[in-house]
Order: structure tokens, then C-alpha cells, then sequence
């Protein structure tokens, strides 16, 4: 076993990423969008977090992954409201329908 | 009387019947009488003409000149110095001839009123009338080529427009044209003689020119230019005064009213060409003088011999104008130059007098010319009769009448030339045309006059004039009578005529380009310089001398050929003894050559007139297919030029515009794509060109 270093925590952040992007891009369904959005934000965090290991930055990265999560579970109750009331107009979740503005 | 006061009372005498024909001619429609306040301009001017004529004939001062400048431009470049004076002279020729052209005016005038009665354009005639009058008043008291040259063409108006009078006739209307037409071939001869004397002078002056000419200045520097110059001038005097080879309009022109042929046509206009050149005789070179008396002597000849046979008065007094002037002419080339002017004023009363004769019988006649319908009216109208056989007597040169005195001259003039040059042609024609002409003459006396008449219906008719038409012929035959000239019927010198009045002009041609006879030697020259007074050459004594010799047996062979002529015609017409026809049948080409009056208008038909004809078809070809065919080819140029050009637009210019609107529309196509309005789609399409992005910005 050799010792985990920076890269594998960088690579499993890109990988956590991609999978995020490609919830969001591929996902028809809005809620499976905002769980892409949520796999990113997560990514960013292990990143700030291995950089907060692994650099001389101090615990500022460890900081503002706390801060992230705040925001990611303001954002998931806010975005799960917006949907649900798309859902009370629309009768849909799919983002591909939703192609009004108006009305 | 004053010189001041005669340039005056010129002046009037110009502008009096220019006046008369404005209001004549513009209010002849509305006031009847218009035509009478013009006779009174006429008249007013005859009065003034007796005036200046009697004052200037009793001085004894040089001519009178008045003059002003017209235009003058100063010196211009190219031309050089433009400048025209206008002016009037007075000279003892000039107050003669215009009296004369006054006198046969008024009386013309007065002929015409009963003439012309009832004609629906009385008025205009009149108006006619008075503009012929201006105009011939202008060239006798002109100064200068300029004027002269202005009212030359002024007088060929007025005579157009009164041979034209009865327009509604096409032969009147046809002989006006050719009247007019013929006589612009000489004017052009003119012109160019005018041009070049212009050029060389710098003036138009009579005297000025003259005087440059004596003083050695030459057309070119050359005598030869003289002579052509002096031969061109003398080209207007061809057309105006009917001369060989122009001759062929006088007769035509007898379509016009009579008294009009009386006026224009046998006293004054026609005389205009003679009195046009005794103007410029001095300064004629010998040459050119040899050349007038040639042309002078086939005029003389050629229409006499036509008028031998013509059976149309007019006619017949038409060609015996032209012969008379040739006379005269002729006169003028060789030397005569007192005789030819002397002629001129005798046969415009006598020429104007059987005129007037032949309309008096033609209006008693209703306007019947033919003399083979006349005969007889001796008893009928016994003034007619009697004035026409004074005046046939005159131009027939029988003594005791005016024509005798001056044709004796001319013929002794041409007599004295040919002794003293050797060129007997110009006498035997002169002496030959006088037999012809007291032949001819008695011919048409008899015919008209004398005998049974030939048309009884019209014979009946026939009445003698009424006072108005009478009086003319009066007074003209009582002037075709030797004693106003001369108190000895027999010697025309002892007259004041001749001795005082009309002179000839000093010469102003250099002296090697003269005839012989009229050289000056040098001591004469001298002896001139000192005697300015006397303003008259000095002919050789050789020609006084031949002259002297040659009176006596001029006068005689005249008598006797005269004589002859008159015996001849009684013997064929008179008293029958000849056959006219039987004598017509021997001599059958030349009765034919005369009666057909020498195919001159046919000739001229074949040549000039078919020539100028066919030209005209080629110029018409030429302007259709050429001129036309440039104007239709430049047409259709400029027509595929636009449709090329249109063509361009539609597809050059529009098609680039609609390339561009495709190619905007087909970005837009491909383009649109991408704006699917789906946020996944634009997410992808984000990342996808931060990885482009962070591969083109890979190095940093």
C-alpha cells in the first residue's frame, strides 16, 4: 500500500466532478440535476480540504468546505422548493419541458 | 442749298417709303386707305428727290458724303480692326438715278391704282411697292459695299415678293423662286468680292477703297486679284441685271403684276447691276472690263435673237430688257462709260413706257398676252398706241428720241474700242442686236397695233386707259424725247447731260493693268496731282480721237440697220410680202433654237437643277443610311450597353446582395442549433469550450 497523496484526493474529486457534470447535463429529472450540483459542490470540498491537508494555506480550506455544506443544504431546501412549486405548475420535473418564462 | 441740308432730305427720301410700306403693309386691313398714305410718301420723295437733284446738278462741288460709324468693335483679334460705317453719297449719277427711280415710281404707282383695282390684296401691293422703292433708294445713295450689299438683297426681296404677288398662280409663285434663286448665284460672286475687299481694306468705303487702290494697294499685292475681285463684283450685276449666263429669271419674272415688270423688272432693279458698276468701274482692271464687255455682248445677242420670235408681249419686251442691258454692260467693259449710264437713264423711261404700254393693253384686253390674239387696237387706244410708238422708236435708235442719242454712243464707243484693241466682235454685235431690236420691236407694234384684229370678241372689248394709267405713259414717252438731254438731237455731248453731269471717274487701277487707251503716262499723272479738281481720266488722245472718228459711222450704219429692222418687219407683218412662216420653215433649226429661247432653261434644267437634285437624293441617301445609320447604330449600342448594363444589376449587384442575405440566413441556420433554450445544452456547449479554451491556453 503506498501512502494516499494529494493526487488521489484531487482524482476523486475529479471523478466525484465528472459525475456531478454529468448528473446535470444527462438527468432529465430536475431533482436528479440539483443531486449533480450537489456531487460538485462535494467535489470542491475534498478539494479544498486535501488542499487544506496537503498545502501551506493553514485551515482556511477546512473553513470554507464548513461554509460550503452550510450553503449546499441552504441551496438543496430552497432549489427543492422551486422545484416542487415547477412541479405544482407544470405537473412535471423534467427539465427539458419546462421551456417557459412566462405564464 | 447747303450740303447739310441735301444729306438731309436724302435721308427722308431713304426712310419716306419705308415708312409707307410699315403702315401699308400693317394697317392695309384695317384702313382701307393705308395705300394712299403710302403714294404720298412716294410722292413727298420724288418731290424731295427733284429737290436734291436740282441743287446738287446746278453746283459745281464734288459729291457730298455723310457718314457715321455703326459698329465698331476696334481691333479684334484674327480679323483686325471691325469697324463699319454707314453712309449716303451724293454724287451726280446718284441724284439722277434716284430722281429717275422716284419719278418712275410715283408714275408706276400711279398706273397701278386702276391696274390693280379690285385685287384683294390692293394694299399689300402697294406695301410691295414702297419697300422696292426704300431698297432702290438705298443702293443708288449708298456709300459703301455694306449697305449696298444689304439693300442689294433688299431689292431681290421685294422683287421676289412682287413677282410672287399672285402667289396662287404656280407659275408666279415658280418664277419668284427662280427669280430669287437665280439671283443668289450672282450675289454670292458679290459676296466673295465684298469678303475679299473687306479683308484687304479694312472698309467698306467706296472711297476709301478706291483711294487705297490708287495708292498701290492690291487685293493679295497682285493685279490678277484685282481682276478677280472686280469679276466677282460684277457677279451680282450678272444675277441682278439678267446677264448672260443668268438671264434665264428676267422673263419668268414677267409673271408678276405689269407695272410691277415696268418698275423692278425693265427700269430700275435690273438697272441696279449697272449702276453697280459704274459705282466700281474704277477700280475694274482691263481684264475685267474685257470680261463685263463680253458677258454684255452675248446678253446683248442671245436674247435678242429670242425675242424674234416669242408671241407673248411681256416676253418679247422681257428679252429685249436683258439685250438692252447687255448693251449697256457691254458699254461699261469697253470704256463707254458716259453712254452705258446715259442708256440706262433713256431706256428705264422708254423701257418703262412700253411696259406700262403692254399692261394698258393687257388690262384692256383682260389680261390677254398673247399679240396673236391682239391686232388692231391703234384706233381703240390711241395713247397707248401713240407713247408705244415713241417709245419703240427710242430703243429702236431713231433720231430725234433719247434712245437714239445713247445707243448711238454705245455703239460708237464699241466701234472706237474695237479700232483701237482689234476686237471687232463687240461692234458687229452691237450693230447686229440693233437691227434685231428695231425688228422686233415693229414686229410687236404691228402685231399688236396695226392690222385686222385677230380676236374680235376681246378686240371689243378693249377701251383706252383711264387718266390715272394714261398720264404714265404720257409723261415717260414725252422723256423718251431727245431734247431733255441734249438741245441737238444729233450730238448727245452738247447736252448738260453729257458735258456737265455725268463724267468719267478717275481710275484708280495701276496703270500697267489698264487698256491701253486708258493709260495715263507719267507727265499726265503729274499734271493730275496738281488738278484735283477735275476729278475725270485722262483717256489716251487716241481714244478721243477714235472716238471723234467713229461717231459718224456709228450713227449711219445704225440709221440704216435700224431702218432695215423696222423696213423688214412692215414688209413681213404690215403689208405681207414675206411669209413670217414660210421664212420660219426655211430657217427651221434656228426659228426652233429662238422659239425655245436657246434651251437655256432646259439645259439648266439637265444640269444645275438635275444636278443639284440628284446631290440632294445622295445627301438625302447619305443622311438615311449614314447619317441615320450612325444615329440608330449609337442607339443601338447605348441599348445593349444598358440592357448589359441591367443585366449586370439583376445579377452582379443583386445576386451579391442575396448572396449575402443567404449566407446570413445559413449561419443563422447552423448557428440555431446551439440556441436550443435548453440550460443542459448550454452547460455542455460551456465546459465543452473552457476544455477547448484550456487547451489553446494550455502553455501559461
Amino acid at each position: 500500500m503506498e501512502n494516499i497523496g494529494l493526487s488521489h484526493f484531487l482524482i476523486i474529486s475529479v471523478l466525484l466532478f465528472s459525475m456531478g457534470l454529468f448528473g446535470i447535463i444527462t438527468r432529465r429529472n430536475a431533482v436528479m440535476v440539483l443531486m449533480g450540483i450537489e456531487l460538485i459542490l462535494n467535489a470542491a470540498n475534498i478539494n479544498f480540504i486535501a488542499f487544506s491537508k496537503y498545502g501551506n494555506f493553514g485551515y482556511n480550506g477546512q473553513v470554507m468546505a464548513l461554509f460550503i455544506i452550510v450553503l449546499a443544504a441552504a441551496e438543496a431546501a430552497i432549489a427543492l422548493a422551486i422545484v416542487l412549486n415547477i412541479y405544482k405548475t407544470f405537473s412535471t420535473v423534467n427539465v427539458d419541458e419546462i421551456d417557459r418564462l412566462k405564464d | 442749298m447747303a450740303d447739310s441740308t441735301l444729306i438731309q432730305l436724302a435721308t427722308a427720301v431713304l426712310f419716306l417709303p419705308l415708312l409707307g410700306f410699315t403702315i401699308a403693309l400693317f394697317f392695309g386691313k384695317k384702313i382701307k386707305a393705308a395705300y394712299w398714305f403710302e403714294i404720298f410718301t412716294v410722292l413727298l420723295g420724288f418731290i424731295f428727290t427733284i429737290i436734291i437733284a436740282a441743287a446738287k446738278l446746278s453746283s459745281t462741288g464734288g459729291p457730298i458724303t455723310a457718314e457715321f460709324t455703326w459698329i465698331n468693335l476696334g481691333n479684334l483679334p484674327l480679323i483686325g480692326d471691325l469697324r463699319i460705317e454707314l453712309g449716303l453719297l451724293l454724287d451726280n449719277i446718284s441724284v439722277i438715278m434716284i430722281s429717275v427711280v422716284f419719278l418712275i415710281s410715283i408714275l408706276v404707282h400711279s398706273f397701278s391704282l386702276i391696274y390693280m383695282e379690285g385685287d384683294k390684296r390692293y394694299s399689300r401691293y402697294f406695301a410691295y411697292l414702297g419697300l422696292f422703292t426704300f431698297s432702290m433708294s438705298g443702293i443708288v445713295l449708298t456709300h459703301n459695299f455694306f449697305m449696298m450689299y444689304i439693300f442689294w438683297e433688299l431689292v431681290g426681296i421685294s422683287s421676289y415678293l412682287l413677282i410672287g404677288f399672285w402667289y396662287e398662280k404656280k407659275t408666279a409663285s415658280d418664277a419668284a423662286k427662280k427669280a430669287f434663286i437665280v439671283n443668289r448665284i450672282g450675289d454670292i460672286g458679290m459676296l466673295a468680292g465684298i469678303l475679299i475687299i473687306y479683308t484687304t481694306y479694312h472698309t467698306f468705303t467706296f472711297d476709301k477703297i478706291f483711294l487705297a487702290i490708287s495708292h498701290g494697294q492690291l487685293p493679295f499685292n497682285s493685279e490678277f486679284w484685282l481682276t478677280v475681285t472686280g469679276i466677282l463684283i460684277f457677279c451680282g450685276a450678272i444675277g441682278k441685271s439678267a446677264q448672260f449666263p443668268l438671264h434665264v429669271w428676267l422673263p419668268d419674272a414677267m409673271e408678276g403684276p405689269t407695272p410691277v415688270s415696268a418698275l423692278i423688272h425693265a427700269a430700275t432693279m435690273v438697272a441696279a447691276g449697272v449702276f453697280f458698276v459704274t459705282r466700281v468701274f474704277t477700280m475694274l482692271t482691263g481684264d475685267a472690263l474685257l470680261f463685263i464687255a463680253i458677258i454684255g455682248a452675248l446678253s446683248a445677242l442671245i436674247p435678242a435673237t429670242i425675242a424674234l420670235t416669242q408671241t407673248d408681249i411681256k416676253k418679247v419686251l422681257a428679252y429685249s430688257t436683258v439685250s438692252q442691258l447687255g448693251y449697256m454692260v457691254m458699254a461699261l467693259g469697253v470704256g463707254a462709260y458716259q453712254f452705258a449710264f446715259f442708256h440706262l437713264i433713256t431706256h428705264a423711261f422708254f423701257k418703262a413706257c412700253l411696259f406700262l404700254d403692254s399692261g394698258s393693253v393687257i388690262h384692256a384686253m383682260h389680261h390677254e398676252q398673247d399679240i396673236s390674239q391682239m391686232g388692231g387696237l391703234r384706233k381703240k387706244m390711241p395713247i397707248t398706241y401713240a407713247s408705244f410708238l415713241i417709245s419703240s422708236l427710242a430703243i429702236s435708235g431713231i433720231p430725234l428720241t433719247s434712245g437714239f442719242l445713247s445707243k448711238d454712243g454705245i455703239l460708237a464707243g464699241s466701234y472706237a474700242f474695237a479700232s483701237l484693241t482689234g476686237h471687232w466682235v463687240f461692234p458687229v454685235v452691237g450693230f447686229f442686236v440693233a437691227a434685231l431690236t428695231a425688228f422686233y420691236m415693229f414686229r410687236l407694234l404691228i402685231l399688236t397695233f396695226h392690222g385686222k384684229p385677230r380676236n374680235q370678241e376681246k378686240y371689243d372689248h378693249a377701251h383706252e386707259s383711264k387718266f390715272a394709267m394714261a398720264m404714265p405713259l404720257a409723261v415717260l414717252s414725252i422723256l423718251s424725247i431727245f431734247i431733255w438731254y441734249t438741245p441737238n438731237p444729233f450730238n448727245p455731248e452738247a447736252g448738260a447731260f453729257l458735258s456737265k453731269w455725268v463724267k468719267v471717274p478717275e481710275l484708280s487701277v495701276p496703270n500697267n493693268a489698264r487698256y491701253n487707251f486708258m493709260k495715263t503716262d507719267i507727265k499726265a499723272d503729274i499734271g493730275q496731282e496738281v488738278a484735283v479738281t477735275e476729278p475725270e481720266v485722262i483717256f489716251s488722245s487716241a481714244y478721243t480721237e477714235a472716238m471723234d472718228h467713229a461717231h459718224y459711222p456709228a450713227m449711219f450704219l445704225s440709221l440704216f440697220l435700224a431702218g432695215f429692222g423696222i423696213l423688214f418687219a412692215f414688209t413681213m407683218y404690215q403689208w405681207q410680202k414675206l411669209s413670217a412662216d414660210k421664212l420660219a420653215e426655211k430657217l427651221r433649226p434656228l426659228y426652233l433654237l429662238s422659239l425655245n429661247k436657246w434651251y437655256f432653261d432646259e439645259i439648266y434644267n439637265a444640269t444645275f437643277v438635275a444636278g443639284t437634285i440628284g446631290l440632294s437624293r445622295f445627301l438625302a441617301w447619305f443622311d438615311l443610311f449614314f447619317i441615320d445609320g450612325i444615329v440608330n447604330g449609337t442607339a443601338s449600342v447605348t441599348k445593349g450597353l444598358s440592357r448589359f448594363s441591367g443585366k449586370f444589376d439583376n445579377v452582379v449587384v443583386d445576386g451579391l446582395v442575396n448572396f449575402m442575405a443567404y449566407l446570413s440566413g445559413f449561419v443563422g441556420l447552423i448557428f440555431r442549433r446551439f440556441q436550443t433554450g435548453k440550460v443542459q445544452t448550454y452547460i455542455v456547449l460551456v465546459i465543452f469550450s473552457l476544455v477547448i479554451l484550456m487547451f489553446l491556453f494550455k502553455s501559461f
